[in-house]
Order: structure tokens, then C-alpha cells, then sequence
């Protein structure tokens, strides 16, 4: 195969695999992110404290945990068509993929959450800050980096799932390496098409712990890609610190 | 200003039961600095939560500046809202300083603030004032990792501050600091207790503490106030255990029967005179000085000193009687069981 060929071939695949995961992904942020906070909120000593929705919430989290996704892509196929009006396509794949993503999400957020200071919390209860003041003023903003991270820890998960999206005529990169590379013996193609899978990943990890540590004032943000750097190589919190303070 | 009754709290711990305020009586003038004292385990902190409902007592009534918050509705998890309006006249500094790592020292400051409601022209004005009341102006872009541990405390008093509270609760405020840090953020406390006429409510496991802020102290043991006054009186008291701890003089005498172990305590003007050697003088006797110490509590200078006369008690009746007419106060101690006569 050409290189051109290739070529034709991965930038419809590549756009598709954006399209969905970039839905998917919106969709996980916009119904996980509250969907974390409830788990926190009404768990036991919680600011909303309701044992009996935090139990139901906790059942569903844990079984969209456990449903494999290639089951779940076919299970929720009349969902699908209900949604958007169709089963095939990459529209119709983002669907199962935001079903999928967001109760991993939703733990991620919940993690994220548990670690705040529980002192904070009561700092801001004794300034008399209600339930949604706290949410808004400390839980969401103190935890900002690591819900940088756990957004794009999710949509590396999106990308891994998106290449089963094939089995329903999603399309992506993913279906273009198993249709070409192992059904047509195209190694070499699948081979290149793996290497972008990478790159995007690399590139989205980078760009996340970029973010990540631009918005921790706290100096001890850790990426996952960190092992990779020496040591003195990572700036100093006080740097970034006094960088953000004299660019505001 | 602060009143509690019977205020007393319960903990259910895996169906044990840990009484950690047990029947608290206490009251709190309005611009005094009032500190409650005792060991790690006695309360402090849950009598100091209760004031301002963070806990919710089990039984009895908190008043602050004329509000009984026990009446205002809420659970421990969500307050009312005239409890939570209530809560923003009362400011609190917690040990750990929980200062947001999001925010610089400016934002933190007009946290507060952004809860009452004030537009960002006032905030920033108000925030400002605090910080240079503090001695933090040149900090207001920092952010909290950037500072030390006495700052950041001042940082916490500064938002404590920011609602024009009456009121400052001080949980452990100095027990991450240094001594010499301790001591700047004490006086601090002291100058705004002066200047704004702040009532402060501070806990602390350190004598030095009370020692150098307090007007008036409690002594707290298992969930009960075992003591309280004004130092100056619990000074005068020579069964006080506050004032003991305040002046450590170590052990008894010798304890032999034939001597007689004295404490002494004098507050103002009375060190000026040499009673010690006025006394040996007077009456030919050989004095022995066991311990003294003196130090400036409440703004006055007060001292203790122990000392050993010979013979029993009953011989040394007109010695003891010279001392008290010199304004001294003087307390016989009973070396068999260890505690003032
Ligand atoms: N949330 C809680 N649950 C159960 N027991 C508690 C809780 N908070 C405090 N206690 C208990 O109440 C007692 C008093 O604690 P505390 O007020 O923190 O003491 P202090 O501040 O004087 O060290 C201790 O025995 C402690 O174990
Ligand atoms: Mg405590």
C-alpha cells in the first residue's frame, strides 16, 4: 500500500475517532463530573447525606462498571437509535461510549473529591457557606488539577474503546487497523496506524499534565509520564507559582 | 458574650458511647481573651465546634452576642441559613490554618467575603486592610505554599476577620508554630483583642499560651470544666490548679517533718520589697529557697516562690503571719499528700 493510500485512508478514520471520543467525551464530563459529586455528597457524613440515593447511585456506578463494553455497544443498540435516530456510524458509537465512560469517570471525580482536606470543608461551613457555595468555591476548585487528569486519563479510555466502535460501523482508527492490517494482512498499515494511536495518546497525556500542572498551586502535582523525566528536569512549584501570580 | 449551659456531646463510636462534653458551664465576657486549657483528649476541640455548631451538642445551649445558635435550625451536616448567617459574625482559626491552595492570600482573605455577598470593589479594599492589619500586604499574590507556617496563620486571622466578626474561635491556632512564631502570632491576637475589642475563645494544651494572652482561663478534663476565672483571681487562689501549672516550681522540699514548706505568691508592687531577707532578719531564721519563678500574666507581674522554714507549722505561726500582712499570699503546703493547705 501507498503511502498516499494510507494517507486517504487515516484522515477520515482519524477524524472519526476525534468525533467520537470528542463527544463521548463531553457527554462524560457533563453527566459524570455531577454524578461524582452526588457520590460524595450524600455519602455517609456527607454535606447532603442520603444513604438510600447514595446506595442506588453506588449500584449503578458499579454495574456500568462491569458490563464488558463490546456487550455494552450491542445492548444499548435501541437506546442508540432512539438518541440519534440510528445504530451505525460514528454518532451512533459515541453513545455507547459515553455510556461506558461515565461511571469510570464518576469514580475518578469521586476519588478526586475524597481527597480535599475535610479542614477546608469545615473552614468554609464555619464562614456559614451553604452546601452549593462549598461545591463551587472549594470541592471543584482545589481538585481542578486532578480532575484535569482524571478528564484526560477518560479520554485515553475513549480512545482504547473507540476501536471496538467497528463492530457497529463506527469507523475510527481502530476498525481501519483490524479491517486492513489483520483481515487484509496490511501489517505494515497497521503498524502506521498504531503509531498515530500513540501519538494522539502521548500528545492528549502531555497536554493534560501541561494543564494540570499549570493549574496546581499546591507544588506536588505527579504525571503519570513523570517516570520518564529526570528529576530536576520538573520546574518547581514555587517557579510556576510566581509565574501564574505575576500573570494574573 | 459566649455562654454555654450544660452544653454536653455524645459521640456514638461503633456502639460505644464517648461522653466528650460533659454538663460545660461556661462564660466568656465580651472582649476578653479567654483561654481553655487541658490535655490532648479533653474536649477542647468539641467544646470550641460546639460554639459555633460545626457540632451539634446533645444536650444544652450555646448564646453567642445575644443568639442562642442551639435554637437556629440545621444538622451538623447542613446548617439553616440564620445559622449560617449567624456563623459569619463569628470567626474561627483552625490549627492546620485550611487555607484554599487555589487561591492567592488576597482571594483567600475575600473568600469570606464573596459569601456575604460583597461586590469585588469592596472585597479587594477590605482584603487589603486585613493584610496590611496582619503585616501580609506584600503577600496578597502568593499563594499559600509560598508561605511560612506563621504566615499562613496570619493569613487564616486575616479571614477570620474579613466579616467584622465580634467573635474569634482559635482552635490550636499556635501548636503548629515555633515558639518565636507562637509568640508573634499570640501577640497579634492580643493587639486585635485591643484594638477591635475582640472577644478570642482559644484552646490550647500550652500553659505558655494562657500565660501570655489570657484574661481569663478554663481547665478541662475528661469532657469536663474542672476550673475557670479570671487569672488574676485563680492566682490568688492557692488551691488553683491553673495557677500551679502556671508556675511550675518543680517537687516538694525534703519533706522532713521538721521543716515546713511555704509558697509564696505576689502579684504587683509586693517583689519590690526583700521580704525574704526582711523575714531572716527579723526572726533569725535560716530561709531556704526551693523554687521561684515570676512572669507578666493578664499585663501584671505575678510571682511564686517556695521556700522552707525550719520547724513545724505550728512553730513558724507569727513568720507566716509577718508575710501575710505584707500583702503576700501564702500557702502552707502538705508535703504527706502533695496539695496546698
Ligand atoms: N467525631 C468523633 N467521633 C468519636 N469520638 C470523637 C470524635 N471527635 C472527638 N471524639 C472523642 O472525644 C474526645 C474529645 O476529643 P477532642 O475534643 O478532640 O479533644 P481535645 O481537642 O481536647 O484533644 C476524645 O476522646 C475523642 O476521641
Ligand atoms: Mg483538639
Amino acid at each position: 500500500m501507498t503511502w498516499d493510500r494510507m494517507q486517504e485512508l487515516m484522515w477520515p478514520a482519524t477524524w472519526e475517532t476525534l468525533g467520537m471520543v470528542g463527544i463521548a467525551g463531553l457527554a462524560t464530563l457533563v453527566i459524570g463530573l455531577p454524578l461524582g459529586l452526588l457520590l460524595v455528597l450524600t455519602d455517609k457524613g456527607g454535606l447532603l447525606q442520603n444513604l438510600a440515593v447514595s446506595r442506588v447511585l453506588g449500584v449503578i456506578v458499579n454495574v456500568g462498571r462491569s458490563i464488558p463494553f463490546i456487550i455494552l455497544i450491542v445492548a444499548v443498540i435501541p437506546f442508540t437509535k432512539a438518541l440519534t435516530g440510528t445504530s451505525l456510524g460514528w454518532q451512533a458509537a459515541s453513545v455507547p461510549l459515553a455510556i461506558g465512560a461515565i461511571p469510570f469517570f464518576a469514580r475518578l471525580v469521586e476519588t478526586s473529591l475524597r481527597e480535599v482536606d475535610g479542614g477546608l470543608i469545615e473552614a468554609l461551613k464555619a464562614m456559614g457557606a451553604g452546601t452549593g457555595t462549598i461545591v463551587r468555591k472549594t470541592l471543584l476548585p482545589e481538585t481542578l488539577p486532578s480532575l484535569v487528569s482524571a478528564v484526560t486519563t477518560t479520554l485515553i479510555a475513549l480512545i482504547g474503546y473507540s476501536t471496538m466502535a467497528g463492530t457497529v460501523g463506527g469507523g475510527g482508527l481502530g476498525d481501519l487497523a483490524i479491517r486492513y492490517g489483520y483481515q487484509r494482512f496490511e501489517t505494515t498499515f497497521m503498524w502506521v496506524i498504531v503509531a498515530e494511536l500513540v501519538i494522539i495518546v502521548t500528545a492528549l497525556q502531555l497536554l493534560g499534565d501541561q494543564i494540570a500542572r499549570r493549574l496546581s498551586h499546591r507544588g506536588n502535582y505527579r504525571s503519570p509520564l513523570s517516570f520518564f523525566r529526570s528529576a530536576n528536569a520538573a520546574p518547581r512549584a514555587e517557579e510556576i507559582d510566581e509565574d501564574l501570580a505575576s500573570s494574573h | 458574650m459566649i455562654t454555654t449551659k450544660g452544653l454536653t456531646k455524645v459521640y456514638r463510636s461503633r456502639g460505644r458511647d464517648v461522653v466528650a462534653l460533659d454538663d460545660v458551664d461556661l462564660h466568656v465576657r465580651q472582649g476578653e481573651v479567654f483561654g481553655v486549657v487541658g490535655t490532648s483528649g479533653a474536649g477542647k476541640s468539641t467544646l470550641i465546634r460546639c460554639v459555633n455548631l460545626l457540632e451539634r451538642p446533645t444536650a444544652g445551649t450555646v448564646t453567642v452576642d445575644g443568639v442562642e445558635l442551639t435554637a437556629l435550625a440545621g444538622s451538623e451536616q447542613r446548617a439553616g441559613r440564620e445559622l449560617r448567617e449567624a456563623r459569619r459574625r463569628i470567626g474561627m482559626v483552625f490549627q492546620h490554618f485550611n487555607l484554599l491552595s487555589s487561591r492567592t492570600v488576597q482571594q483567600n482573605v475575600e473568600l469570606p467575603l464573596e459569601i456575604i455577598g460583597l461586590d469585588r470593589h469592596d472585597r479587594r479594599r477590605k482584603a487589603a486592610e486585613l493584610l496590611d492589619l496582619v503585616g501580609l500586604a506584600d503577600k496578597a499574590r502568593s499563594y499559600p505554599s509560598q508561605l511560612s507556617g506563621g504566615q499562613k496563620q496570619r493569613v487564616g486571622i486575616a479571614r477570620a476577620l474579613a466579616g467584622d466578626p465580634k467573635v474569634l474561635l482559635s482552635d490550636e491556632a499556635t501548636s503548629a508554630l515555633d515558639p518565636e512564631t507562637t509568640r508573634s502570632v499570640l501577640k497579634l491576637l492580643r493587639e486585635l483583642n485591643q484594638q477591635l475589642g475582640l472577644t478570642v475563645l482559644l484552646i490550647t494544651h500550652e500553659m505558655d499560651v494562657i500565660k501570655s494572652v489570657c484574661d481569663s482561663a478554663a481547665l478541662m478534663r475528661g469532657g469536663k470544666v474542672v476550673e475557670t476565672g479570671q487569672l488574676t483571681d485563680l492566682l490568688a487562689d492557692g488551691r488553683s490548679q491553673i495557677a500551679r501549672d502556671l508556675f511550675p516550681l518543680g517537687d516538694f522540699g525534703t519533706g522532713r517533718e521538721d521543716r515546713t514548706v511555704l509558697e509564696i505568691t505576689f502579684q504587683g508592687d509586693a517583689p519590690a520589697q526583700p521580704f525574704v531577707s526582711q523575714l531572716a532578719r527579723t526572726y533569725q531564721i535560716d530561709i531556704n529557697i526551693l523554687g521561684a519563678a515570676a512572669e507578666t500574666i493578664a499585663g501584671r507581674l505575678v510571682g511564686r516562690m517556695r521556700v522552707e522554714l525550719p520547724g513545724s507549722h505550728t512553730d513558724n505561726v507569727v513568720p507566716i503571719g509577718y508575710l501575710r500582712q505584707q500583702g503576700l499570699q501564702v500557702d502552707v503546703l502538705d508535703l504527706s499528700n502533695g496539695a496546698a493547705a
